[in-house]
């Protein structure tokens, strides 16, 4: 397993019930596709993610799956909406299932 | 007749810009997308290396040393990186940022240097570098530093490789002018470490140099060498007042 890659989360401090608002989400990763050689002729093993999910207090907020397009370090945002405080927790998941978790809370006004 | 004037004109002004060629930040040549990638607090993927630059920071190299941040205030850091490279009297010579912060790794946490290029080193030097944001590059070429500013400036304008250029042939002489679509910069290096989009990733000056270096089929020197730390320091005197913008973004 790699190490722990550095993610960014960006949630606001307050949000408002019911109210749409908006999450950005950034993971450090090379989503290396597999089919590259690197100059020695020998294939670079592939590492990237394969599906990201936003959940909130266990229900899906938002999902995504990535494909060999996605570039590097890949970048989302998205809006959710939530009628009480709790917690937003983000899921990136490779190619051999290893998974990499953040969580931010959120605070209703 | 007047197309002749207009052209007169026009050469008129690019020899004049060319003599006077006011520091330029690369950033001003950039599409608005781009720079808008840049400009973003969030989105900018530098960003990414400057935060695993503030992790390395406050975690000590080892059990018995201290962190970075044990020592140093993360507040006095601003303005540190407009004013390298610079002359270091325990070193003897001109070196850069990376390799002030390696001194102090070696010399004072008693850990072995990061390996130049290593993600932790330009982690830890976009770090120390976004300190000073918007300061302007103040480095000093005169006194102990200054062999080292000419070794850079003889480089600057030495034609090297098989297409027998030196930087200041493009990026002097033939700064804004097009080649393969892009506009030529100057060469400014106030956005370093610079995450650039073809490496996928952030990247010290030097690696930026031996690029170059290559372009113009030419061989490069080893990164962190001297050569490349007297390159640097005469570059950034080129960009003096410019302000930091690590990390930059560019294509």
């Amino acid at each position: 397993m790699q190490p722990a890659p550095n993610v960014r989360l960006r949630v606001p401090e307050q949000v408002k019930s019911g109210e749409a608002f908006e999450v950005r989400a950034m993971i450090m990763h090379p989503m290396e596709t597999g089919y590259r050689f690197d100059s020695q002729g020998t294939a670079v093993p592939v590492h990237i993610i394969q599906t990201f999910t936003c959940r909130f207090e266990g229900q899906v907020v938002f999902e995504a799956r990535f494909g060999t397009g996605v570039s590097a370090n890949p970048y989302l945002s998205f809006f959710a909406k939530v009628d009480r405080p709790g917690e937003l927790e983000f899921t990136w998941v490779d190619q051999d299932g290893d998974s990499y978790v953040h969580k931010a809370p959120v605070n209703v006004a | 007749m007047r197309r002749f004037a207009v052209a007169t004109a026009a050469i008129t002004v690019a020899v004049a810009a060319a003599a006077l060629a006011a520091p330029r930040s690369g950033s001003s040549y950039l599409a608005p997308d781009l720079k808008a990638l840049q400009a973003d607090d969030f989105r900018n993927p530098g960003l990414l290396w400057v935060e695993q630059g503030r992790k390395l920071w406050s975690t000590p190299p080892s059990a018995a040393a201290k962190a970075c941040a044990g020592c140093h205030d993360e507040a006095a850091m601003r303005g540190v990186a407009a004013r390298y490279p610079a002359y270091d009297k325990g070193a003897r010579r001109v070196v850069n940022l990376e390799q002030r912060i390696n001194l102090c790794r070696t010399g004072r946490q008693h850990a072995p240097a990061l390996a130049y290029e290593s993600r932790d080193l330009v982690a830890l030097t976009a770090f120390v570098s976004r300190q000073s944001l918007g300061m302007p590059v103040a480095v000093r070429v005169d006194g102990p530093a200054a062999a080292s500013f000419a070794r850079g400036r003889a480089a600057y304008h030495q034609r090297i490789g098989q297409l027998d250029l030196s930087c200041a042939d493009c990026h002097q002489r033939s700064e804004g002018r097009r080649l393969h679509g892009e506009t030529i910069s100057q060469g400014q290096i106030n956005g370093f470490p610079t995450y650039r989009q073809l490496w996928e990733g952030a990247a010290s000056t030097h690696r930026m140099f031996a690029w170059c270096n290559a372009a113009v089929r030419a061989e490069p020197r080893p990164a962190g060498s001297q050569d490349y730390v007297d390159l640097e320091l005469y570059v950034r005197w080129r960009g003096q007042g410019l302000p930091v913008e690590t990390p930059a973004v560019r294509k």
